[in-house]
């Protein structure tokens, strides 16, 4: 059976049916997504004081790396412009040309998702501390020389450790709830040279709240997760689709290139979208 | 709406990402007066300026595609 309307376009909608099925999908992504930034905006404005970090006066810059979020949003604005690029090529006639194109688009999305497990493990193995005293750090573990992830504070009383040696950001960054005191840190005492991490032995019995940036430590970073894992997902899910075209399609392009040309057209779309999800991710997680 | 009208409207909001980030690391700078952050302010209001240069010409270069 043949399916119809894939070339020419259907009479009543004008376009051939799988522009209109992507576009029904993408509407329901964008309620999707919608419902995610609503929920952000809500959480955001509706959390009273000292639940949020720095409630009082904004966001907490600095706990998010901006210079690697800033490069990922450049590498998603470039694999879009090649996914044009690719399809153009497409409908020029010319399909190795289609492919190098496309080689660079599936190249810009794996270092996406590169960069991003970067991000995600350094956020696992950066703590926040609080102490008895009220004073709060934030920094990296030394055990023995490296850095665990997903520690807590039931860790080190279940290690029957005395006391922990942290990194600490200097200048920390993190910026406190209302009420609690920004503590003290020597900028003469970093050990990574050049004064960036002072380290600081805390004894266990001071500490009162030890936990990685994970989404358990917080609204902001269970929304953060929740939100750029999905968007990672569906970066996965389109290089997968336009990676498929992209080694299996010349089959196709050869018996009906026109089928071909609407396949990557849709694909694109897709991708499109995707980008400007991040495009609004990247300011509301990063920079506001 | 083909892929070419969404590309338009994606490097439209690239180009808005990018004067708004420009803004944000000018009031940084205006804040703290950091000079990388000028310079950061620097580099993407060039940014914002080399897309939209980008849109002229892929629109010049794609003329013959509708944009439906």
């Amino acid at each position: 059976m043949e399916i119809p309307y894939t070339v020419k376009p259907r009479p009543d909608t004008g376009l051939y049916n799988a522009k209109v099925g992507i576009w029904l999908f993408l509407a329901s992504e964008v309620m999707l997504f919608g419902a995610l930034f609503s929920s952000y905006i809500l959480l955001r404005v509706g959390a009273p004081d000292g639940f949020w970090p720095d409630v009082a006066t904004g966001w907490p810059h600095g706990l998010l790396n901006i210079p690697i979020g800033t490069f990922n949003t450049a590498v998603l604005i470039i694999s879009s412009v090649t996914v044009v690029m690719a399809w153009a090529a497409l409908k020029q006639g010319d399909f190795s040309k289609f492919r190098r194109f496309m080689l660079v688009t599936l190249g810009c999305a794996l270092g996406f998702l590169c960069i991003k497990t970067y991000e995600y493990n350094e956020k696992f193995t950066h703590y926040v501390i609080r102490m008895k005293d009220g004073t709060a750090v934030t920094g990296h573990l030394d055990i023995n020389g490296h850095s665990p992830r997903f520690w807590t504070l039931a860790t080190i009383t279940d290690k029957k450790m005395t006391s922990v040696k942290v990194h600490v950001d200097v200048p920390n960054q993190f910026r406190y709830p209302v009420g609690m005191k920004r503590p003290e840190v020597s900028h003469e005492a970093g050990e990574h040279g050049g004064g960036e991490h002072a380290a600081r032995e805390i004894k266990t019995a001071d500490i009162t709240f030890l936990q990685a940036f994970v989404p358990a430590t917080g609204t902001f970073f269970a929304i953060y997760f929740t939100m750029t894992f999905l968007h990672g997902l569906h970066v996965f899910g389109g290089a997968m689709v336009l990676g498929y075209f992209t080694f299996f399609g010349r089959k196709m392009y050869e018996s009906d290139p026109e089928r071909m040309t609407n396949r990557i057209e849709v694909g694109g779309l897709f991708w499109h979208f995707v980008d400007l999800v991040w495009i609004f991710l990247f300011p509301v997680m990063y920079l506001l | 709406m083909s892929l070419k009208a969404f590309h338009l409207v994606f490097v439209t909001a690239s180009v808005l990402l990018m004067l708004g980030v420009g803004a944000w690391c000018f009031a940084q700078y205006r804040e703290g007066g950091e000079s990388s952050q000028l310079a950061y302010c620097g580099l993407c209001l060039l940014c914002a300026g080399g897309l939209v240069v980008y849109g002229r010409i892929f629109l010049k270069k794609l003329k013959h595609i509708s944009f439906l």
